[in-house]
């Protein structure tokens, strides 16, 4: 699949680009110690800012998106890479659902920036964080927050030899049963994410004696409701659960849908001197 | 990246600074051949952290916060653990601030092995990244690498993951690892910890600008050695305050064309900038740091105090020394805890938190209702305090490089800005770079 020359040679050019996000995906694969060098014979790392300054003009063969849609500007630029990407796989639990700053999606965007900053007018923002499939094509979602190496690996040799991914669905609770921990929602009553999570941490969480908290998202059928059900016999009150599902995938479909179940309890999150802030003027 | 050149009102644009975690631009303004004013511009889109950290539990800002920064996600995780742990009126017990501290090297030596050779030493070797070095220098890079692939693994034990770990929670951790566990990593480390020695020799053997800066440094202080996971503030000017009156004596501005907010010191004179990270926490500790960290520094030509910028990646190579080698120490002496970690029952109040993140001082504060519900949070990272002092850097070093051709500058401009290893996704609160001459 890679842009080859006359002779046929070439290696698949790489391209890696940025929105709203921590780069923490984007270092996942900087953190291939081992195979970074091997990887980059294998493919050309043709534009990577957060690790080279070199810049290869597109067309690129794959084309590596992490972080959410929160401008407008972003809102056009995911446009023109999808143009100039033969292959765009969305990184992460921002690309892939609006990672944690989709929380905005929930809430009132205006009193959001006049809690940080200072100056609400200085900062362009939209109301809502949105995945990257949202706005374009995307040939492969990887989810994860962060992803997981050997995932990555797996899916960049997948599509420079031109196949699918082998990149489960099922849940962590599969993980979890092979692994052999424990499980800690049944021997522990310890509130647990994994039954709807898709695997790929390999069951992180409970071998470190805690609760999943989804942070690579829904699997591919959650019972959503069923569990939302367990969460409460195990004691957590309605706005617990609703938190629960509300972190690093709030804007997934069935985590957002479930949250949304659970508004009997709301906090209270708005306090009266944020309505004191009206937004200035530009 | 592109470059826009036009002669008639010559205007320099550079889309995107690359080798620094984020998204920024420069802006130069040259009259009458005196730079006139410098300007980082952060474009790296707002997240809003500290609105939607109102309304959740005490509990959750370790995991939340992490995911501000993909490259130092242990600092926002001590911070905010530190922060709510005050409100609740707990301290950790001793075995478990050791344990953190252990936590901490692992993310000190993965944060700064990335920089030096991944982020940094290309700009000190001529090179546009470190996978352009490989053919030259393949040894140079293997050596970063395996100090980094060392750091992820002690996160990785200690935290479960190198890039957000899950194991750290308020008042400790979930699980405890064992003293077999920890020795498993030993070797590595002593590998690492030799690496790193080899890190300090090369890197004091670059070439450094001529650039001496009189900026006021800000780092923390502790009792329990060179500076990490708390203490208390001192700056070079003599000031010494507690976490807690951070807010009395550092204020933020919020400065227009920019996502990030500037920090600035609060003094009688008015305000002044300052300075955190390596150079700032090396000046004001050099007492604190381990023998072989004081001995490679002295041999590297270091004195007690650095003030040339550029010189932050021998610092950091120090830093390398220092944390794999108090890695190794509290490995060999840890002896286990009696649990995990100590109940923090919420309260009523505001916490304040404060520790050294690669890039420098990390400040947290929290103010909880009493069911442990955030009514309010503050965050101030690293490289929000340091904008103004790279600002000042940029303003002193493009004056003397104006006759440089255009290329050459932002190379070299770059170079003095990755000198404070910008995270400019923490500090949505970085590079372009576009020059006006008139």
């Amino acid at each position: 699949m890679a842009t080859r020359d006359a002779a046929g040679h070439g290696r698949p050019k790489l391209a890696v680009w940025k929105f709203a996000s921590c780069d923490g995906c984007q270092l996942t694969l900087l953190n291939c110690e081992d195979d970074l060098i091997p990887l980059a014979t294998m493919v050309e790392i043709a534009y990577f800012p957060e690790a080279t300054r070199a810049v290869v003009e597109g067309p690129y063969d794959v084309s590596l998106v992490e972080g959410s849609v929160t401008t407008a500007s972003d809102a056009e630029r995911i446009h023109e890479i999808r143009r100039v990407s033969r292959r765009l796989i969305t990184i992460g639990a921002c690309a892939t659902s609006g990672g944690i700053q989709a929380l905005r999606n929930f809430a009132d965007v205006a009193e959001y920036r006049s809690v940080v900053y200072a100056h609400p007018e200085y900062v362009k923002t939209l109301e809502r964080s949105t995945p990257i499939a949202a706005h374009v094509t995307v040939d492969f979602e990887l989810h994860g927050c962060p992803i997981d190496s050997r995932q990555l690996l797996e899916v960049l040799a997948a599509f420079v030899q031109d196949r699918r991914p082998r990149i489960p669905s099922y849940s962590v609770c599969a993980e979890c049963k092979r692994r052999g921990a424990v499980c800690v929602a049944v021997a522990h009553g310890t509130p647990c994410l994994g039954p709807v999570t898709q695997a790929g941490c390999g069951a992180l969480c409970p071998a470190y004696s805690r609760g999943c908290y989804g942070c690579f998202g829904p699997q591919d059928t959650p019972n959503t409701r069923s569990l939302a059900d367990r969460l409460r016999v195990l004691g957590m009150h309605e706005s617990q659960v609703m938190r629960f599902f509300r972190t690093f995938n709030a804007g997934a479909e069935p985590f957002r849908a479930e949250s949304e179940r659970h508004l009997g309890e709301r906090p209270d999150i708005g306090r009266p001197d944020i309505e004191q802030h009206e937004e200035a003027a530009p | 990246m592109t470059h826009k050149l036009t002669q008639g009102d010559h205007v320099l644009q550079v889309d995107t600074l690359a080798r620094v975690e984020g998204e920024g631009a420069m802006h130069v303004i040259v009259r009458d051949g005196l730079v006139a004013d410098v300007e980082l511009r952060i474009f790296e889109p707002p997240r809003f952290f500290e609105a939607l950290l109102r309304g959740r539990a005490w509990t959750e800002p370790p995991d939340i916060t992490a995911r501000i920064c993909g490259i130092c996600p242990v600092a926002y995780q001590l911070s905010s653990c530190l922060a709510i742990e005050d409100a609740c009126g707990v301290t950790v017990p001793e075995e478990l601030r050791v344990l953190r501290r252990l936590l901490y090297c692992g993310e000190w030596i993965e944060s700064h092995a990335l920089h030096v050779y991944l982020l940094h030493a290309p700009d000190f070797l001529g090179y546009q990244g470190a996978v352009e070095m490989v053919a030259d220098h393949g040894a140079v890079v293997e050596q970063g690498l395996r100090m980094k692939k060392a750091g992820n693994a002690l996160m990785t034990l200690v935290g479960g993951r190198a890039v957000h770990p899950v194991n750290v929670r308020v008042g400790g951790f979930y699980r405890l690892p064992t003293a077999q566990e920890l020795g498993s990593i030993r070797p590595m480390l002593e590998r690492a910890r030799d690496d790193a020695v080899g890190t300090v020799r090369l890197v004091a053997g670059f070439e450094f600008p001529d650039l001496v800066q009189p900026h006021e440094y800000v780092a923390l202080r502790s009792p329990h050695g060179y500076p990490l996971e708390s203490g208390s503030v001192v700056t070079s000017s003599g000031r010494a305050f507690e976490v807690a009156d951070f807010g009395k004596h550092i204020v933020e501005e919020h400065v227009a064309r920019s996502n990030a907010l500037h920090a600035h010191l609060e003094g009688v004179d008015g305000r002044t900038s300052y300075v955190v990270g390596p150079l700032a926490r090396y000046s004001l500790n050099h007492d604190q740091l381990g023998p072989l960290a004081r001995e490679v520094a002295r041999d590297a030509g270091l004195g007690q105090e650095c003030r040339n910028p550029f010189q932050s990646i021998v610092v950091r190579a120090v830093e390398l020394v220092h944390a794999t080698d108090e890695a190794l120490s509290i490995i060999d002496s840890w002896d286990g805890a009696s649990a995990a970690s100590v109940e923090v029952p919420p309260r009523a109040g505001i916490g304040h938190g404060a520790t050294e993140a690669p890039r420098g001082m990390l400040y947290h504060r929290y103010e909880l209702a009493e069911d442990g519900t955030i009514l309010d949070a503050t965050i101030v990272p690293p490289t929000s305090q340091n904008q103004p002092g790279i600002e000042a850097d940029l303003r002193a070093f493009v004056q003397e490089r104006l006759d440089l051709p255009r290329e050459e500058l932002v190379r070299q401009c770059e170079q003095a800005i990755r000198n404070y290893d910008p995270c400019i996704s923490c500090a949505t609160h970085f590079l372009d770079l576009t020059m006006e001459e008139s």
